[in-house]
């Protein structure tokens, strides 16, 4: 593999059941991630993506296994790892300007107050908040909130950014205008993301690689899904890449069906080494049965043309 | 809209006031002197009797011996004559010390028991028993051990005020949102600045309603422990009026200890506005 800027190294999250027993989320985790990647992570409510991003921040501690940023063992949360919640979390007591120059001020402690309003105003100004500094959290619609939010974890110019399903809640303008936002900013500045999602198009547009879970308990890491979409699409135009159908119908079958079903059909497959699935090209798949996934792109009308451009 | 029903209220009040004021005057004037009775026997037993005046004070009497009082609130004629103000002054700054002294153990302590389930769990029983004891059971307790009246009046106000403000603490601190903590965690925030930025503000409210249950118990209290301990304070004058059957002045601080109450109450109200935050 490449330069592993994270490796979740086969962890496991147990919780204690009724009478003794224990609960086994998941187990013998294995994902990586490159410097500078951009993943979502797609799965069945319930099967643990909100624990696994936790255990990636370090507010959680797995119950097996490790977590390697940058080369070191985590334990516990760092500056370095910035979260966005779905709640958005700001501190209702504080201001917009409140609530990041508090990120700010506790990464940089010797600051003065006027470097980090300044800092901090920056931020608010990249996300469009300019104007709306001194405004309270419950006087902002929900789209304003998730701004603040990401705003705060920008501001700590963290190593990554950790999304859990960060638009879920909002409306499908508002949605489509921080995708943008935010893919810019992390195109920008080379932000490593690992992000929750539920919305497949959300996945195909943000993600570089899309990590398919199976559905809980015991859920696994089914396949990594490489995004064969250039670097540089639109939002609008998503939809007109040749590979778009393949890459969102592949998506949607696992959702639909194959997350039930993967653990049964797949008895040998290695959590350590998870098949990538590249879209458009089959002869790449390294699928651990022999069954290449092709049938199912190809059966797409629209998939007829020979050219698997990228 | 607002302030219309504001306004209609506001009358509605001024006549609920007036009729009350009237029913008691008319309940307490005076009726047709008694026709048969002795001179000696009209001579004792005074107005009462020989003009078929009420024992009840009406409201004017009420009125024209408040004015009185407040003309000349603070003098001091020896032990059992004292000016209204300064025996409200008296009551105020026992409770004010007793609550004062409860909410510098109450408050950080309430921060450590919510912050640690541990203690938590060990101090849950002793709270449990403590809290139901009426505060002025510990009366003879503190006046064998303490032996001086005043500072035994100040230990039972700080003994029924630390429970509410105890309980409260506990719970705003516990049950702040795991979310804001997340933030605090994620932000590698040390202990006492999220205690102080994320703890004490998200638990302010919850604090503040315990406060402000407390100083209206402390105020209930006081006047019964000032009854017991004697000396000086609003609730010694209740007694020493009622001991001298004038009911007038038992009334007049009857109204007195109403509205110094609502007072406290108030400020409280002020100051727990000024940390509630919308959500
Ligand atoms: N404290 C806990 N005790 C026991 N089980 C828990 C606890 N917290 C979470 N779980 C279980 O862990 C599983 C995974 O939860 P998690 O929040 O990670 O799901 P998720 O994939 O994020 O779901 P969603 O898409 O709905 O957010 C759930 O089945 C949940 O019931
Ligand atoms: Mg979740």
């Amino acid at each position: 593999m490449t330069d592993k800027f994270i490796s979740i190294e086969g962890i496991a999250k147990r919780y204690p059941g009724r009478s003794g027993a224990t609960t086994t989320i998941f187990e013998n985790l294995w994902l990586s991630m490159a410097r500078g990647e951009f993943a979502c992570v797609i799965g069945h409510s319930g099967c643990g993506k909100t624990t696994v991003l936790n255990i990636l921040a370090g507010l959680d501690a797995p119950s097996e296994g490790a977590v390697i940023v940058d080369g070191q063992a985590i334990s516990g949360t760092s500056l370095d790892r910035a979260v966005i919640f779905q709640s958005h979390a700001l501190l209702p007591w504080r201001t917009v300007l409140g609530n990041v120059a508090y990120a700010v001020s506790s990464k940089w402690r010797s600051w003065d107050r006027a470097r980090v309003k300044a800092h901090a105003q920056t931020f608010i100004d990249l996300v469009g908040l300019t104007g709306s500094e001194h405004k309270r959290p419950s006087e902002l619609s929900g789209g304003m909130k998730q701004r603040v939010g990401i705003a705060r974890a920008l501001s700590i110019t963290p190593k990554m950014m950790l999304m859990d399903e960060p638009f879920s809640a909002l409306d499908a303008l508002t949605r489509g205008t921080l995708q943008d936002e935010v893919r810019r900013i992390c195109l920008q500045t080379g932000q490593t993301a690992f992000m929750i999602t539920h919305d497949v198009d959300e996945a195909i547009y943000l993600a570089d690689k899309i990590f398919l879970m199976t559905n809980g308990p015991g859920a696994m890491l089914a396949e990594v899904v490489e995004n064969p979409l250039p670097k540089d699409r639109g939002r609008t135009d998503l939809h007109r890449h040749p590979l778009y159908y393949a890459l969102r119908n592949h998506i949607i079958d696992f959702l639909v069906t194959r997350s039930k079903t993967f653990v049964a059909e797949r008895p040998d497959h290695d959590p350590r080494n998870v098949p990538t699935v590249q879209i458009g090209k089959p002869g790449l798949t390294i699928a651990s049965d022999a069954k290449p996934e092709s049938p199912r792109e190809a059966s797409w009308p629209g998939l007829s043309r020979p050219s698997t451009s990228s | 809209m607002n302030s219309s029903l504001r306004l209609r209220a506001a009358i509605v009040s001024i006549a609920l006031l007036a009729a009350f004021l009237g029913i008691w005057h008319l309940a307490t004037r005076s009726t047709a002197p008694v026709a048969t009775m002795s001179p000696e026997y009209a001579k004792l037993m005074g107005l009462t009797a020989t003009q078929g005046k009420s024992a009840m004070p009406g409201p004017l009497d009420v009125g024209a011996k408040l004015w009185e009082h407040l003309k000349r609130p603070f003098y001091d004629n020896g032990p059992n004559d004292k000016g209204l103000g300064i025996q409200l002054a008296y009551s105020i700054a026992r409770v004010g010390t007793g609550y004062l002294l409860a909410v510098l153990v109450a408050i950080p302590l309430g921060f450590l028991i919510g912050m640690s389930p541990l203690l938590s769990r060990a101090l849950d029983p002793f709270i449990q028993v403590l809290k139901p004891i009426s505060p002025l059971a510990w009366m003879p307790l503190a006046l064998y051990t303490i032996k001086d009246s005043s500072i035994s009046a100040i230990f039972v106000i700080f003994i029924c005020s630390i429970w509410p403000m105890l309980l409260n603490t506990v719970f705003g601190v516990a049950s702040v949102r795991k979310e804001w903590i997340n933030v605090a965690r994620t932000l590698e925030v040390g202990t006492i600045r999220r205690a102080f930025t994320v703890i004490l503000p998200a638990a302010a409210p919850t604090i503040l309603t315990g406060m402000r249950i407390s100083i209206g118990i402390a105020w209930l209290v006081i006047v019964a422990a000032e009854m017991l301990v004697g000396g000086t304070g609003i609730g010694y004058f209740v007694w020493n009026e009622w001991n001298n059957l004038s009911i007038t002045n038992v009334i007049i601080a009857i109204l007195l200890i109403g509205i110094v109450g609502m007072l406290l109450d108030q400020i409280l109200a002020r100051f727990s506005r000024l940390v509630t935050f919308p959500e």
